[in-house]
């Protein structure tokens, strides 16, 4: 199908941009076009107005700051996905990327577009999760941060007002000490997985788990950090005893059932996929510590 | 009342200048304003990997671009590969290992797989087939296709 007439708008400046969003009446914004565009073919979407962000160079940019990685809505996944700064400073986006769709799609999709689609098991969105990224919103009334626990609202629904637009995002970087891992179970390989699983983990001296972080998506409308799985792992032997034990909880998690995965499905899949990343983290943390 | 713009878009080193609602997609664009049907219409969610060209040299689906949005931009379609009736080597590669059936996928395969030799030039299995995850293929199976490109990278490295 063919999407419903609109009113094009394509601002040169993030300002013209939440202009137009303040004044204009069921107006979306379009970033890399590669969710919005298939509802909009598909009609579940109908804006009256488009403001195509694409030609606002403001909004594409990748800094290192301190600890942290400032990301632009507009950085193309691509762009990301070829960076050495991500490569050396954030491996796990690297490692999310992989499997982010298809070289055709991260060409044009964009870190932004990815977020505010919010997909239950989107990739980035897991990996934002799992790093407690801040995300910045603008508008006509000022700019306005938003932890990422505040910003997915409900199924494919974000916190953003109306007349706000997700304008670039802050992560905070894992201590370079840190192991790392991403998976996830998918059909095919660039579909959104059933459920997917990143793990972080530092390793004191005695090589006991010093820090642990785990985001899991898939279960429900968002991933979750589950907290006292993370603090039950601290001060453990890292062998596979602790993950196995640690996988057996996050098999406990709530998880919805839909039209093609049941609930149950899904909590087994989290039991896999967290040990694997877990016993991945682990002995990537251990090679630092050794190398 | 149509929301209506003027643009040009180079299509395979020819600039065409139209007026198009901006509603409509590139595919449609390049199909029912230029004539140039070799770009072939799939799904129309991004998904089949049909409608695949080259916007700015980086692979695209057609079908999720607005033909507004490329004003300015410089667009490859499969019908910039042969020279007159004379096949590419990597068309030429097709045609040699039976890489095609029905022949719906070909031009998007195509250009996905101009896009990855000219960025790897000697691809090992894995990689050829990492790169075409993105185009569906109901007929071949993908062996042909993937002996195709791998031929398709010999003789490119060989100087065909």
């Amino acid at each position: 199908m063919k999407p419903a007439p609109f009113v094009y708008h394509d601002p040169r400046s993030l300002s013209e941009a939440i202009d137009l969003l303040a004044s204009l009446d069921n107006a979306r914004v379009l970033a890399g076009g590669q969710s919005l565009m298939p509802m909009m073919n598909f009609r579940y979407a109908m804006p009256d107005h488009l403001i195509d962000l694409n030609k606002i160079g403001e909004l594409a940019y990748l800094h290192g700051e301190g600890d942290t990685l400032r990301i632009g809505a507009m950085t193309r996944q691509r762009d990301l996905e070829f960076s050495a700064e991500v490569g050396r400073r954030c491996p796990i986006l690297h490692e999310a990327l992989d499997h982010v769709g298809h070289r055709q799609t991260r060409n044009r999709g964009t870190i932004g577009g990815s977020l505010c689609h919010l997909d239950p098991s989107a990739e980035l969105v897991n990996v934002t999760a799992l790093l407690g990224g801040t995300l910045h919103a603008a508008s006509k009334c000022g700019k306005r941060d938003i932890a990422f626990a505040e910003f997915a609202a409900a199924y494919m629904t974000t916190s953003l007002e109306p007349d706000e637009l997700l304008a670039g995002i802050t992560l905070p970087l894992p201590g370079r000490q840190y192991g790392h891992a991403f998976v996830e179970f998918a059909r095919r390989h660039g579909d959104f997985a059933i459920v997917a699983c990143s793990a972080l983990i530092g390793l004191d001296r005695n090589a006991n788990i010093a820090d642990a972080a785990i985001a899991l998506s898939g279960l429900g409308h968002a991933p979750v950090r589950p907290v006292s799985i993370e603090r039950g792992l601290k001060g453990q032997k890292a062998d596979v005893d602790a993950f196995k034990a640690a996988a057996a909880e996050a098999a406990k998690l709530d998880a919805t059932t839909d039209a093609y995965v049941t609930a149950a499905y899904r909590r087994h899949r989290a039991r896999v996929l967290t040990y694997r990343a877990l016993k991945q983290a682990a002995a990537r943390a251990m090679e630092k510590a050794n190398g | 009342m149509a929301d209506m713009r003027t643009i040009a878009v180079t299509v395979n080193e020819c600039v065409y200048r139209r007026e198009v609602e901006t509603r409509m997609t590139l595919v449609d664009f390049l199909r029912h304003e230029l004539d140039l049907t070799g770009t072939h219409v799939g799904c129309e969610h991004g998904v089949c990997g049909a409608c695949t060209v080259l916007v700015g040299g980086a692979s695209a689906r057609a079908c999720l671009l607005l033909a507004v949005q490329c004003d300015g931009a410089e667009v490859a379609t499969v019908e910039s590969l042969s020279d007159g009736e004379k096949l590419n080597p990597l068309q030429q590669a097709f045609q040699d290992n039976h890489g095609l059936q029905c022949g719906f996928c070909t031009p998007g395969v195509l250009m996905t797989l101009t896009e990855f030799l000219r960025d790897h030039p000697d691809p090992g299995e894995a990689e050829v087939r990492d790169a075409l995850s993105g185009n569906l293929c109901r007929c071949t199976g993908y062996q042909a296709i993937v002996a195709a490109a791998l031929d398709a990278a010999k003789r490119m490295r060989e100087g065909a």
